[in-house]
């Protein structure tokens, strides 16, 4: 390579308007041992970038098998909430039964009971009648 | 997707990705775990991953912008990045291989480069990407990236005589 045309493509370089080709010979011609004595202090650079490429990422990437748990969580979620209104629902139901069976149980015996000592007030007052069968009873042994 | 699928068309670039977030952040810590953050976020996007045309792009604005973010808030929070990756120095200095240092002369400078500077420098003369590439890559004008990259060249040439002339401090 002439060390005119090095020098040239080191002007385009520090102005940037070197092309990837022309940067690649800069780079070939700096990366070999007889560098021109002026221009060895390009060197660095130039040394320093084709090192610089050749840092490499190590670590290991902690990937997990993608699956959309998400979705069917959801769908877990909304069935769930389904089937619990629907029993939550028959339970009330059933509660409400049976607060009402109760209730008419309590009614009717309460009913009941009413009758019942009405019952017995009558009762009493039929054994006055007793009375008057034994009193007529009298009357017919004494004639 | 599957697992290798995504793998291998990851495989290509993931070390640009690597070298790009070290560049900006500087710290080997730091730049692994930018990396595989990107890396992560593209693997759940898999579904839609084929819907990009060109993924190594797309990784390394996603690249770009993590680590940016990343600084940004370091600043806001006062934190400077932490780095423990120092070369040894002592026995660099017992090697005393002038030209090994000057080599690492150069990643010192290219840190001190403001952001845009380091990320048109690296992407041009360490991975060689073209100036539409780059233009795609970062949001910028062609002018400007030239801007940047012939003043990212020069500071680093003119820092590295300053260094010759005065000695390896």
């Amino acid at each position: 390579m002439e060390l005119h045309n090095i020098e040239e493509l080191l002007e385009k370089y520090f102005e940037a308007t070197a092309t990837i080709a022309e940067e690649e010979t800069l780079r070939a011609y700096f990366s070999q041992e007889n560098v021109a004595a002026h221009l060895e202090q390009y060197k660095p650079m130039f040394v320093y970038f084709s090192i610089a490429k050749d840092e490499k990422y190590s670590k290991k990437l902690p990937l997990k098998p993608k699956r959309n748990y998400t979705k069917w969580v959801s769908v877990a979620a909304v069935v769930a909430i389904a089937f619990s209104f629907y029993f939550g629902n028959l339970y009330q139901q059933h509660l409400e039964e049976q607060k009402e069976a109760q209730y008419a149980y309590n009614e009717t015996k309460k009913a009941l009971d009413l009758l019942a000592q009405n019952f017995s007030r009558g009762t009493q007052k039929v054994a006055y009648l007793n009375e008057f069968e034994q009193a007529k009873q009298k009357l017919y042994k004494n004639k | 997707m599957k697992q290798t699928e995504f793998l291998n068309l990851v495989l290509p670039f993931k070390d640009k990705l690597y070298r790009l977030s070290k560049r900006l952040l500087v710290s080997t810590e730091e730049a692994e775990d930018a990396t595989q953050e990107v890396l992560l976020k593209l693997w759940s996007k898999n579904s839609k991953i084929k819907e990009y045309k060109n993924i190594e792009a797309f990784a390394m604005t996603m690249t770009k912008n993590f680590c940016l973010d990343r600084l940004k808030s370091k600043q806001a929070s006062n934190l400077k990045l932490v780095h423990s990756n120092y070369g040894d120095d002592n026995s660099s200095l017992q090697k005393n291989i002038e030209a090994k240092d000057s080599v690492n002369w150069v990643e010192k400078i290219m840190n001190e480069l403001p952001e845009q500077q380091k990320m048109v420098l690296q992407l041009r003369d360490i991975e060689q990407y073209t100036f539409e590439e780059i233009e795609e890559l970062l949001g910028m004008k062609p002018t400007a990236i030239r801007v940047a990259l012939s003043r990212a060249r020069k500071t680093v040439r003119e820092k590295l005589t300053q260094k010759h002339n005065y000695g390896i401090a």
